[in-house]
C-alpha cells in the first residue's frame, strides 16, 4: 500500500502551550484513520496543520508526497475538508454552497454542473437542493458539507468530528456514508472524534492522543485485545483491598480508578463467582460488578489512568487557569 | 478573475435576497433627504450654490447611503468568521488577494446599488441631472467611495474578533467621517478651525464629486476631488489586503 499521509516529529506550540508535542506516523492510500482524544487533546490542530491552515512549529508532513509548508496550493487541491464548526453559507441554497465551492477549485461548468448531481445524490439531498440551507436540519447540513468536501474529487478527506452535536440515528447514517465512500472511491480519510463507538466502528486505525502525544497506535481489535481479555468492574467503598485481594495468576491486569477496580481476564463469566467468592471471604463490600467486552473507553482508560471525560474536565480547568493567566 | 468573480457573485446573490436589509439601508438616507430637506428649505439659504438646500442635500444622501452600506458591507465578513464560512473561502487553493478584492468588488456594488436608489428617488423630489456625462461623473464618484470604504470595513474586519466593536467604528469612525463631509452642509459656512479637518476627510472629496456631477457645482475642484477619494481608494485596497492576508482562524 502506498503512503497517503506522512506526519514526522510534528509539533506545533501556542507559545508555552504545546498542543502537538513531536507526533509521527503514516496513513496508507484508502485507510480510514481516526485522531481519537478528548477535546483540546491537539487533534483539530494537527488536522489544520495538514490542511495547511496552521503552520507547524516544527516537524513535517506531506500528502501525496506533497510537502504541507512547501506547496500549500499543491495540498490544498488534493484534499477535501469538514471543519469541525459549520462552514455553510446558510443564506444560499444546498446548489449554490456546492456550486461556489466548485468555482473557488475552477471546476469547469459541464463537470461541476455533473459532480453536483451526482453527490447531492449521495447524500440524498437532490431534492432539497434548491433550499437556503438555513432551513436544513443539522444532520443535512453535515452531510451537504460532506458532499461540498468531495466535489473536487480529493484524495484525502479530513472530517473534524463529523458526527458532534447529531442524533444517534443521523450519526448512524452518516457512518453508513463515510464507508461506502472509503470503500468506493478509494479516499483516504482521516477522522477526529471523541466518541470512542465511532472510532471503533468506522477506523482501520486509531491513533489514540492525548495532551498532545500519541499514546497508543493501532487496529481498533488490536487496541480492545491489548486490553488482557473481557473486563470486570467492581464498585465498592474500598477499592483498595480490592486490588489486594485480586492476585489470582488468571487476572491479567487490575487497575483502580476512583472508586471502582477494573480487572482484565479471559472468559470473565466463568471466573466471575470465584471473583465474588474470594471477595466475600475477605469481607470486602461490594457495591455492584458488571462485566463487558473491552472498548476503547477501557483502551483509554488503561494508557492515561482517565476517562475521557474526566480529561475533557481537567482539559477545561487548565485552559480556564491559562486564560486567567494570559488576562492578568 | 474567475475567484473574482465567485467571491462577488456570491454577495450579490445574499445581497438580493436581504430585502430587508434593502429596505432599511435606503430609509436613513430617504428621512434625511426629506425631513432636512424639505424642513430647512426654506430656512437656509446657499449663496453660490444654487440656493435650493433640497437640491444641495441629494449628493449628501447618495453619498451617505454608499458609505454605510459599503462599510457595513466589509465588517460583514466578521460574520463569515463567525458562522465559519471564512475558512471554506480561505483553505480553498485561491490567494487572499482574490478573495479580498472579490468582497471588495461585491461591496462596492451593493453600495453603488443603494446609492443609486436614492438617486432614483430623488428625481421626485426635484433632482435635475445636468447632463448624462455628469451622471457618470456622479457614478464614478460612487463606484470610488463604494470601493473605498468596503475596503476599509474589510481592514477593520480583518482585526477584529466579533461584531461588538461595531457600533463603536460606526459611531466614532463612520459618522464623523459623514458628519464632517460637507453632505448635510457646505464646508465653507463651518468656522475657521473645523475647515482644515472637512479636507482631511476623504468622503469630503467623494460628496463634492458626486454633487459636481448631479448639479454641475461643487466647493472643491472635481480633478482634485476625483485623485483625493481615487487615491484613497486605492490606499485602503492595499491596507484592507494586508490586514485580510494576516487573518488567522
Amino acid at each position: 500500500m502506498a503512503v497517503a499521509i506522512k506526519i514526522s516529529n510534528l509539533t506545533k506550540k501556542f507559545g508555552d502551550l504545546v498542543a502537538v508535542d513531536n507526533i509521527s506516523f503514516d496513513i496508507e492510500q484508502g485507510e480510514i484513520f481516526g485522531l481519537l482524544g478528548p477535546n483540546g487533546a491537539g487533534k483539530t490542530t494537527t488536522l489544520s496543520m495538514l490542511s495547511t491552515m496552521l503552520r507547524p512549529t516544527s516537524g513535517f508532513a506531506t500528502i501525496n508526497g506533497i510537502d504541507i509548508e512547501k506547496d500549500e496550493d499543491g495540498v490544498r487541491k488534493s484534499i477535501g475538508i469538514v471543519f469541525q464548526d459549520q462552514s455553510l453559507d446558510e443564506e444560499l441554497t444546498a446548489w449554490e454552497n456546492m456550486d461556489f465551492h466548485g468555482r473557488l477549485y475552477r471546476i469547469p461548468a459541464d463537470i461541476r454542473k455533473q459532480r453536483i448531481t451526482e453527490l447531492l445524490n449521495l447524500v440524498e439531498l437532490e431534492d432539497r437542493k434548491d433550499d437556503i440551507v438555513k432551513t436544513f436540519s443539522g444532520g443535512m447540513r453535515r452531510r451537504l458539507e460532506i458532499a461540498r468536501g468531495l466535489l473536487h474529487h480529493p484524495s484525502v478527506l479530513f472530517l473534524d468530528e463529523p458526527t458532534l452535536g447529531l442524533d444517534p440515528q443521523t450519526r448512524n447514517h452518516l457512518w453508513q456514508y463515510i464507508a461506502t465512500l472509503a470503500k468506493e472511491k478509494g479516499i483516504t480519510i482521516i477522522l477526529t472524534t471523541h466518541y470512542m463507538d465511532e472510532a471503533d466502528r468506522l477506523c482501520n486505525r486509531i491513533a489514540i492522543i492525548d495532551h498532545g502525544k500519541i499514546i497508543a497506535l493501532d487496529s481498533p481489535k488490536n487496541l480492545k485485545d491489548g486490553i488482557g481479555g473481557d473486563v470486570v468492574t467492581i464498585k465498592s467503598p474500598d477499592p483498595e483491598a480490592i486490588v489486594a485481594v485480586l492476585t489470582e495468576p488468571w487476572i491479567t491486569r487490575v487497575e483502580r480508578h476512583l472508586d471502582e477496580v477494573n480487572i482484565s481476564l479471559q472468559n470473565a463469566e466463568q471466573h466471575i463467582s470465584t471473583i465474588v467468592t474470594l471477595l466475600n471471604t475477605h469481607r470486602v463490600p461490594i457495591e455492584s460488578i458488571a462485566i463487558h467486552k473491552p472498548t476503547l473507553e477501557d483502551v483509554f482508560l488503561s494508557f492515561t489512568g482517565k476517562t475521557i471525560r474526566e480529561e475533557e474536565a481537567d482539559h477545561k480547568m487548565n485552559m480556564r487557569m491559562y486564560q486567567r493567566m494570559v488576562r492578568h | 478573475m474567475d475567484i473574482i468573480y465567485t467571491i462577488w457573485l456570491r454577495n450579490m446573490k445574499r445581497y438580493v435576497r436581504s430585502k430587508s436589509r434593502i429596505i432599511g439601508s435606503i430609509s436613513m438616507p430617504l428621512f434625511f433627504l426629506l425631513f432636512l430637506g424639505f424642513g430647512l428649505n426654506s430656512v437656509v439659504q446657499l449663496p453660490g450654490l444654487g440656493g435650493n438646500y433640497i437640491v444641495f442635500l441629494i449628493p449628501g444622501m447618495v453619498a451617505m447611503s454608499v458609505l454605510f452600506t459599503s462599510v457595513f458591507s466589509g465588517i460583514q465578513i466578521i460574520w463569515d468568521k463567525q458562522f465559519g464560512f471564512l475558512k471554506e473561502t480561505l483553505v480553498a487553493p485561491v490567494s487572499r488577494l482574490e478573495i479580498m478584492l472579490g468582497q471588495t468588488l461585491g461591496g462596492a456594488t451593493t453600495a453603488v446599488l443603494q446609492g443609486f436608489m436614492i438617486l432614483v428617488l430623488s428625481v421626485f423630489i426635484g433632482l435635475r441631472i445636468s447632463s448624462p456625462t455628469g451622471f457618470l461623473i456622479a457614478l464614478g464618484f460612487m463606484v470610488l467611495i463604494g470601493i473605498s470604504f468596503t475596503a476599509f470595513g474589510i481592514a477593520i474586519a480583518s482585526r477584529m474578533e466579533d461584531m461588538t466593536g461595531f457600533q463603536l467604528i460606526m459611531n466614532f469612525v463612520v459618522f464623523p467621517i459623514f458628519g464632517l463631509s460637507g453632505a448635510l452642509f457646505p464646508i465653507s459656512s463651518l468656522p475657521a478651525w473645523i475647515a482644515p479637518l472637512t479636507l482631511l476627510d476623504p468622503l469630503t472629496y467623494g460628496v463634492e464629486g458626486i454633487r459636481f456631477g448631479l448639479t454641475g457645482v461643487s466647493q472643491v475642484n472635481p480633478v482634485a476631488c476625483f485623485a483625493v477619494i481615487g487615491g484613497f481608494a486605492l490606499v485602503m485596497t492595499v491596507l484592507g489586503a494586508f490586514l485580510f492576508r494576516k487573518i488567522k482562524l
